[in-house]
């Protein structure tokens, strides 16, 4: 590989572990760091790292095969292990991508909205809570997902809360996540136990590989089953279990907001596949039936719900959470649908909803950060006084509905041609109507900005004043993309393919040891 | 140079056209663009065309999410649509040289290029792309018509949406079935043929599916409704042609079209609502043609697209002039304005002449064919209604517009003659009005009817000025023009006043509308009550939650995070209900 040839050495044989090590780390750095400038010069520099080094691990596993990792040279299952593969190298690179972009666009937001004092801290939090999800992603032990898990939310909290200092209702919305949160995590680690109890190992692979000898009808692995979907549908956002969301959302520090809607749910739908389909055997029965009443079910219940809830929102933020809701609704019916074009489906829009949805709430920021914008009904005229900012917004608004030549029309043909070939004729109906839903709720929006005059203060029209370029340029990165992957989408489906032949392979039984070693990537082990 | 514009399809010149435009502060530039770029696209379908042997041209081949498309065919049938839009394109680009508007600009250039790239499509897919930015593209245009606009805008929109959405669903349908998405002749009884009929029904007007068209185009400014008049319903027309040929029940549907919006366009005031009512009329002889499916009658309906753009697109000139100068369109406010709006009187007397297929006039040429070709078929009813039909035209769009614009009752208002942009846009389209009906060496129906389709039996045989042809025509003229006159002397025609009309679509704006708000206000109750219900139930084991978790009790009891651990708890019981026992 050429572009193999670019990354060093020490990527390619310690870039799993450095990715989880570094940020974490630096956390404790960044807290102790009493200026701003300095810590976000940090974040900037470990988030770059770690688009380097995912970067360099997608790669590798494309041209290689899986990367496994033992932490600390133990051999799992009694050691802990880190496995990359198809599925999860380019979660880790989108992760890093949107923390990456999302630290530029940190500089002024987190400016205007944290307490001066709290600055340190609140970057090292959020270092935390990125370095938990790229631990939650790259574990191959479940018992570590758990705590990578706990550590990301427990940070999530935090910043939620400290969006206090510019909406006291932040508080209350961090509390109520934390219980949800809680109870969501505590449903996850009862079912790990459960297999615990069964299986009497941690190891994803080797968890497969006694329930594989156990069979699907044991009822401790049933329960196990559903403490685990229920755990990680709160986590995920599955509809009802949404409630924590819209106030996250809204009440968050803007920077933390897109960051959070790019990324957590994603992470934690990564999750629910890989348990699924690579830990549980989605032939069993009971995974079959669930996956299809559960996830597709409610997934279509969501889709209409939360849409419609969107429509009648007047706060921004909520209109776009509720459509977060919605829209994770469409990855969860893609996945129900447990084929190959599918799942397909599913991941490819779990990737382009990450970059419209990053590029809508960094919009929404800058709108705040401008003119203290949080109501839709306020947004009068920012065609006209904001308008490269509100053209970001738009092009990702419009990829959002799914209109033809950006990435969310590829995504939802995707589904629909799934739909189609299953025979769920009613789906495609679903999702044909809240399409024409999600026009109204975008529609809305850009109507109050192009075709309303702009307010006047003392009889004068509001004077341009257009975000800076710090907001500017990762909001029309991330909108450019959402259409750059709508027009030319080949890079995006062939990931989204190898995805979903990780999960249509079934249950992954393979523990690297000493004698399976992958024949063409030496056995990586690290720090003797 | 060339050999690079050759290689795409012509669509694509002109949306880049108005994605220039979108960023373009000169309107003098943006002008320039708007009438260079359909001139340009013009050529190349020539250069294209004829620099090849074939019969059809396939090219701009891009593969899109494992499919091949072709988005570039340029054969004997497309060409025309080809042809007519370009040029339709100039047109209005000259009509709307004064206006300096950036919206109307761009969505004028990327609409007339959706419409290029829709007829030139030649597989389902791209049809679909553009069929959807044809759509979104000109609701701009018609939200341009000023605040009362916008909720016409929205029912327009949501209209095209829904075609689009029938259409994606249809050819997904068909193309799962068939193993292709080209587009050719797809038939009513093929897999998802009938979704796609609709989806192409709603954009040509079909009876119940036309409201949008005189919902949405008489509320667009002076320039919108010019532009817009010209690509949806002729693309839909097209789509018919190439889709359904020969299908039977659109000659019914073709014939109603024709007929029902004569009774509406009698009694409406505003004049150029009267026009978007006749423009359905004309589309239902087009349709009723597409229906027959015989060599002339889909020759007849090739032409008539022609000239219809051409006159109706007059018509709606004068019109938008009328509405420059005096500010509106309403004929009760109209009248005697011949002495000061000469030019535009005579111009809309021509379109007037043309659209009642006067002969020696356009229309004439190209009706007279379906016409004809219908009473080959011995569709005896239909051929009725069609007559009928005519002599509605004439009546409402031949004497009504121009008679209550330019004459009646002198309302006293003198104004100045419609800009020169206008006048030069009107004349053009007056004079190929004109010059494509004629026959003999020095006319342009030689060139009209070299055009068409398929020569077989068609164009090079068919002779409108026969005798029987001329006499029948100017029976029709004179009878309609007698019944005008009469109606009007014993005082029974309808007066022009302000008046709201009952069409179908007060089935959605009112009926539907009152319906939704009291679904939503019975929908408020039904979920005050179960809420109140669930508060009931559930408030002693949610109290005991904010015991444990809120201990300083700093939350309202409206606080969620009771209920919502309650209902965690009732969702993984569903889960252990789902994984034990189905």
């Amino acid at each position: 590989m050429q572009l193999m040839s670019l990354f060093p050495e020490w990527i390619l044989t310690h870039g799993s572990a450095s990715l989880v090590v570094v940020p974490l780390m630096l956390a404790v750095l960044t807290a102790l760091n009493p200026s701003a400038k300095i810590a976000w010069a940090t974040v900037l520099a470990v988030t770059a790292l770690c688009v380097f080094t995912s970067l360099g691990l997608l790669l590798q596993v494309i041209s290689h095969g899986p990367i496994h990792y033992n932490m600390g040279g133990w051999q799992p299952p009694l050691g802990i292990g880190y496995y990359v593969d198809s599925l999860n190298a380019p979660i880790l690179l989108l992760i890093s991508v949107v923390a990456f972009l999302c630290t530029i666009y940190a500089l002024p937001s987190v400016a205007a909205e944290v307490e001066p004092k709290k600055k340190g801290p609140f970057y090292a939090a959020f270092l935390i809570s990125f370095a938990g999800l790229l631990g939650m992603v790259i574990t191959a032990d479940a018992f570590n997902v758990f705590v990578f898990l706990e550590v990301s939310s427990i940070s999530t909290y935090v910043l939620v809360g400290m969006g206090a200092s510019r909406d006291r209702r932040a508080l209350t919305s961090s509390f109520n996540y934390l219980i949800m949160g809680s109870i969501g995590a505590t449903f996850f680690v009862i079912g790990i136990g459960f297999l615990y109890m069964q299986t009497g190992t941690l190891n994803m692979m080797d968890i497969a590989r006694v329930l594989q000898d156990i069979g699907p009808n044991d009822r401790v692995v049933q329960l196990a089953f559903a403490f685990i979907v229920i755990g990680l549908g709160l986590k995920l956002a599955m509809f009802p279990l949404h409630m924590w969301l819209p106030g996250a959302y809204a009440y968050a520090p803007s920077f933390f907001t897109a960051f959070l809607a790019a990324t957590a749910t994603k992470a934690a739908l990564y999750l629910l596949l890989r348990f699924t389909f690579t830990v549980f055997d989605p032939s069993w029965d009971f995974v079959a039936t669930a996956l299809m009443i559960l996830l597709a079910g409610l997934g279509i219940l969501g889709m209409l719900a939360s849409s419609l809830q969107a429509i009648f929102q007047n706060d921004l933020r909520r209109v776009l959470a509720y459509s977060s809701v919605a829209q994770v609704g469409y990855m969860l019916l893609g996945i129900g649908m447990a084929t190959t074009l599918g799942l397909t489906a599913g991941y490819l829009h779990m990737i382009n909803h990450a970059m419209m949805k990053g590029a809508l709430f960094i919009a929404a920021g800058a709108f705040w950060y401008r003119f203290g914008i949080t109501q839709v009904s306020d947004m009068r005229g920012l065609g006209k006084t904001m308008p490269w900012t509100m053209a970001g917004f738009t092009t990702a608004g419009i990829a959002l509905i799914g209109v033809p030549g950006t990435a969310g029309f590829v995504s939802k043909l995707t589904l629909v041609r799934a739909a189609a070939e299953n025979g769920w004729w009613w789906a495609i109906g679903v999702i044909v109507v809240t399409s024409i839903l999600a026009i109204i709720y975008i529609g809305r929006i850009i109507e109050q900005a192009y075709f309303h005059p702009v307010p006047e203060i003392n009889g004068k029209p509001v004077a341009r004043n257009e975000a800076p370029y710090t907001m500017l340029i990762p909001l029309w990165i991330m909108a450019l993309a959402s259409v750059a992957f709508g027009i030319n989408a080949e890079w995006t489906t062939s990931l989204a393919e190898a995805a979903a032949h990780v999960l249509d392979a079934g249950p992954n039984t393979v523990i690297p040891g000493a004698h399976d070693v992958m024949p063409v990537v030496p056995t990586v082990t690290g720090g003797h | 140079m060339i050999d690079f514009l050759t290689s795409f399809s012509p669509a694509f010149i002109l949306i880049a056209a108005g994605v220039i435009s979108a960023f373009m502060p000169s309107s003098r530039v943006r002008k320039v663009l708007l009438i260079a770029s359909p001139a340009l696209a013009l050529v190349l379908i020539n250069v294209i065309f004829y620099g090849q042997d074939a019969n059809a041209f396939l090219g701009g081949k891009v593969s899109f999410a494992g499919i091949e498309l072709t988005t570039m065919r340029i054969d004997i049938l497309s060409i025309i649509w080809g042809y007519i839009f370009c040029l339709a394109g100039v047109l209005n680009g000259i009509f709307g040289l004064h206006e300096k508007c950036k919206i109307t600009d761009t969505s004028a250039l990327i609409y007339t290029g959706a419409g290029i790239g829709a007829v030139f499509a030649g597989d389902l897919i791209t049809l679909f792309m553009f069929w959807e930015l044809l759509a979104l593209s000109s609701v701009f245009i018609v939200w341009r018509g000023g605040p009362k606009s916008y909720p016409a805008g929205m029912r327009y929109l949501a209209m095209h949406i829904l075609s689009g959405v029938l259409l994606l669903a249809g050819l997904i349908i068909y193309g799962r079935a068939t193993g292709g998405y080209a587009f050719n002749n797809i038939g009513i009884d093929a897999p998802g043929g009938k979704l796609m009929l609709l989806a192409f029904g709603i954009k040509a007007g079909f009876p119940l599916l036309h409201n949008w068209i005189q919902d949405a185009y008489p509320r667009s400014s002076v320039t919108g409704t010019v532009i817009l008049s010209v690509f949806t319903t002729k693309l839909a027309i097209y789509a018919l042609m190439r889709g359904f040929a020969g299908t039977e029940i659109l000659i019914y549907i073709g014939a109603v079209m024709t007929v029902f919006p004569v009774f509406f366009a009698v009694l409406e005031n505003d004049l150029r609502k009267v026009l978007s009512y006749s423009l359905n009329n004309q589309l239902g002889f087009m349709v009723c043609g597409i229906g027959i499916g015989s060599q002339l009658a889909l020759n007849g309906v090739a032409a008539h697209v022609v000239v219809d753009i051409l006159f109706k697109g007059l018509l709606f000139m004068s019109m938008g002039a009328v509405l420059h100068r005096v500010g509106t369109t309403k004929a009760s406010e109209l009248g005697g304005l011949f002495r000061s709006m000469p030019y535009t009187t005579l111009f809309c007397l021509v379109g007037a002449a043309a659209i009642s297929a006067v002969p020696f006039f356009g229309g004439f040429v190209s009706k007279s064919m379906i016409i004809a070709a219908v009473f080959e078929e011995h569709h005896w009813v239909v051929f009725l209604m069609l007559l009928f039909a005519s002599a509605g035209v004439l009546e409402h769009s031949g004497i009504k517009v121009p008679y209550f614009a330019f004459f009646a009752h002198d309302s006293g208002k003198r104004v100045k003659e419609a800009p020169w942009n206008m006048l030069a846009a009107m004349g053009i389209a007056a004079f190929l009005c004109i010059y494509l009906a004629m026959p003999g060496p020095f006319g342009g129906m030689q060139y009209l009817y070299g055009l068409l389709p398929s020569e077989v039996a068609g164009a090079a045989a068919f002779n409108p000025y026969t005798g029987d042809h001329m006499v029948f025509q100017m029976q029709i003229i004179m009878a309609a023009m007698f019944a005008f006159t009469l109606l009007k002397r014993i005082g029974l025609y309808p007066p022009e006043r302000r008046a709201q009309i009952l069409d179908s679509d007060w089935v959605y704006r009112r009926l539907g509308l009152s319906l939704l708000q009291w679904g939503s206000a019975m929908w408020t109750r039904l979920g005050a009550v179960i809420t109140y219900a669930l508060r009931g139930m559930f408030g002693n084991i949610s109290k005991r939650l904010y015991q444990v978790f809120s201990p300083a009790g700093a939350f309202s009891q409206d606080a969620p995070s009771g209920i919502s651990a309650v209902l965690i708890a009732g969702m993984l019981a569903a889960a252990l209900f789902i994984v034990y026992f189905l």
